[in-house]
């Protein structure tokens, strides 16, 4: 008797030690497949394609609206471009209002919410699936993107709430309220509601577990597999400490850390493209020839552009509304001041980010084609090209860094925890702004939405890549879908705010401070 | 002509030293001061989305702090001075801000303390006596 209870606490711990990992995997499968039944149906709403077509009438959405843009600005994105740079270096800027908010540090916070992991692993997505044409359509995306950018910030300082106490609240739902309101235009309310909603599934979504999700895999990927709920509750430890427990020291590292990791990464990219700089002419050639002819990939050319719009739009947010909280706290008299310097934003974040890494990516050889035909080979799903150690997502991006440099994986790993990082804290933001727009603000009501927001980050790094990139994108796309109707109707408020700005900077009105 | 000294302030030891220096110059030459306090502040710093909402309400509650508990002091303790006094208070470099206050007030010197040791900081960063001069439009004294 004795000896069988010995026996049996013995064997207690060896049992516990051999389930301890089937448990751990089973727990991150059961949120998975939760998660995946839970949010399908949103998912393929979002996506689905046009009659008859497998072309996602959200795509055509984002397309048509930075087409709409560009034109009724007059291609305003490389008009005012050099007027942009000056009015971030402050020539513009009065000396009387120093430390208040400047242009450079809207711009540089806006921007630490988009920089992240887009631009490393959702252009690795682009390319797995839409091959090197869909580049092309990415940095075309870009740059019309940049003119619903500058539409949307416009709006968002103009109409911001400015408190007695000083602190300013602004974005979409302030200009869909009073804007519609000031313009006499019915549904104001209902729009900013609706955008709300979305905004907080957003900040959950493509902010905060596609964040986790890839976090998790980039370090699984250095340091071994391992259940992926581990990674998500040291985040959600460190997220709830930054935005309950106010832990600022975090919050400050992060922000001055993240744009040196941003420079580090596009200089390691140009580094590897002048290492294989005889290459570069052949990589454009593959966007080129991927762009207009498919070259077999996964869909063809319309895949490739899919891809690339949809990547593009996901990495940049222009048209998705979120830019303009983030911009709307800047100090100016002139609200189409802070339109000009946000198109810089898609500009730095796809037209240069992007195609930096997607350039490693094509030149690094990672897409296998076939030697005879020049074709890219197709995996057995037939629904992404075969890479050279079958990688996806982030990991195809850091075996293509590492392929060149290759202890670049480890410097990559801190990367995408950091952009992971203030990614999720610029969303937690937004996320917030939405939420208290919905429910009023008030202490408890804003901890309800942080503790949700840190349970995400848990379930977000559990998930499989598959489930949680779909919903991101979903969440995202249609907080465009209500902004960029909004955007329609006001956008000639941004006309006239556009005209008088600049006979006023060409008559001298306007004058250099510096 | 009336002499205009500038001293910069933030209630230090050697700030004192500083205004006491300066004090006596003008009551020997018939000047007058302006006491002078720098915020330093970089528009090209990085700020989290909190940080910038609040940034218009910090900023006037960091103004005010800098006038209650540096800049009215200093004054209070020149009020049996017979000198007449001005303050300014900005944001920006210490340095190059020193140099602007100076500027736009038509002051023909510029008085300030020295900060302690010569330490690894300052000979990496440079200090703002050394900054200041080499950049400022007026003469400079450096108070030890």
């Amino acid at each position: 008797m004795t000896n069988q209870i010995k026996a049996a606490a013995l064997a207690a711990p060896a049992v516990l030690a051999a389930s301890a990992p089937a448990m751990a995997q089973s727990l991150d499968q059961t949120i998975n497949e939760g998660f995946a039944s839970a949010t399908g149906w949103f998912v393929s709403f979002i996506f689905s394609p046009f009659p008859g077509t497998s072309f996602p009438w959200i795509v055509m959405w984002l397309v048509i609206a930075a087409t709409v843009f560009t034109l009724y600005f007059g291609f305003i994105q490389f008009r005012a471009f050099p007027h942009s740079i000056s009015l971030v270096k402050g020539d513009y800027s009065d000396p009387n209002d120093a430390g208040e908010v400047s242009h450079f540090q809207a711009l540089a916070t806006a921007l630490s919410g988009t920089v992240g992991l887009g631009n490393i692993a959702g252009v690795a997505v682009a390319v797995g699936i839409g091959g090197p044409g869909a580049t092309f359509w990415m940095i075309l995306a870009g740059l019309m993107g940049m003119a619903s950018k500058f539409t949307e910030c416009t709006l968002g300082v103009k109409y911001r709430n400015e408190y007695e106490d000083g602190t300013v609240s602004g974005g979409p739902m302030y200009y869909m309220t009073k804007g519609f309101a000031e313009r006499g235009l019915p549904a104001g309310g209902f729009m900013a509601v609706l955008f709300s909603v979305f905004c907080i599934l957003g900040a959950f979504g493509g902010g905060n577990m596609f964040q986790a999700n890839q976090a998790h895999a980039q370090i699984a990927n250095v340091v071994g597999d391992y259940p992926g709920w581990i990674t998500g509750l040291v985040f959600a430890a460190i997220v709830f400490a930054v935005i309950v427990g106010g832990l600022k020291s975090i919050a400050k590292v992060t922000e001055k850390v993240v744009p040196f990791m941003g420079v580090l990464y596009v200089l390691t990219a140009l580094v590897i493209l002048i290492m294989n700089a005889n290459m570069i002419g052949w990589a454009f050639g593959q966007i080129f020839a991927g762009a207009f002819t498919g070259a077999g990939v996964a869909g063809g050319m319309v895949g490739a552009l899919i891809q690339g719009f949809k990547r593009a739009a996901f990495s940049n947010e222009a048209g998705v509304g979120s830019a303009a909280i983030a911009h709307s706290a800047v100090r100016t008299k002139e609200p189409i001041t802070e339109g000009f310097v946000s198109l810089l934003e898609p500009f730095i974040d796809t037209v240069v980010i992007c195609t930096m890494t997607a350039l490693v990516i094509i030149i690094t050889g990672q897409l296998i084609s076939d030697p005879n035909t020049g074709m890219y080979l197709l995996d057995e799903g037939a629904s992404t090209i075969q890479t050279v150690d079958g990688n996806k997502g982030v990991a195809l991006t850091s075996a293509a860094f590492s392929s060149a440099i290759p202890f670049f994986k480890y410097i990559l790993a801190i990367a995408v925890i950091l952009f992971a990082f203030s990614t999720m804290i610029s969303w937690s933001y937004y996320g917030l702004k939405a939420w208290t727009f919905l429910f009023g603000e008030g202490q408890t009501k804003e901890l309800v939405f942080k503790v949700i927001f840190c349970i995400f980050v848990v379930i977000g790094a559990s998930a499989n890549l598959g489930p949680v990139i779909d919903f991101s994108d979903a969440a995202i796309f249609a907080m465009a879908v209500v902004n960029i109707v909004a955007l329609y109707f006001l956008m000639p408020v941004v006309k006239g705010e556009l005209d008088s700005y600049l006979s006023r900077l060409k008559s001298g009105e306007i004058k250099k401070f510096h | 002509m009336s002499h205009k000294i500038v001293v910069g302030y933030d209630g230090s030891d050697s700030a004192n030293a500083a205004l006491a220096f300066a004090t006596d110059l003008a009551k020997a030459q018939g000047g007058s001061i302006v006491v002078a306090h720098v915020l330093e502040w970089s528009p090209y710093s990085f700020l989290t989305p909190t940080e910038l909402e609040e940034r218009h309400k910090r900023r006037g509650e960091e103004l005010d702090r800098a006038e209650a508990a540096i800049l009215a002091p200093a004054v209070d303790s020149l009020k049996d001075s017979g000198l007449e006094i001005d303050t300014a208070l900005k944001y920006g470099n210490i340095a190059t801000t020193l140099g602007e206050i100076a500027t736009e007030s038509g002051a023909d010197q510029i008085v300030i303390g020295r900060n302690g040791e010569p330490g690894l900081s300052s000979r990496v960063f440079g200090s703002v006596a050394i900054s200041l001069a080499q950049a400022a439009p007026v003469p400079v004294t450096i108070v030890p």
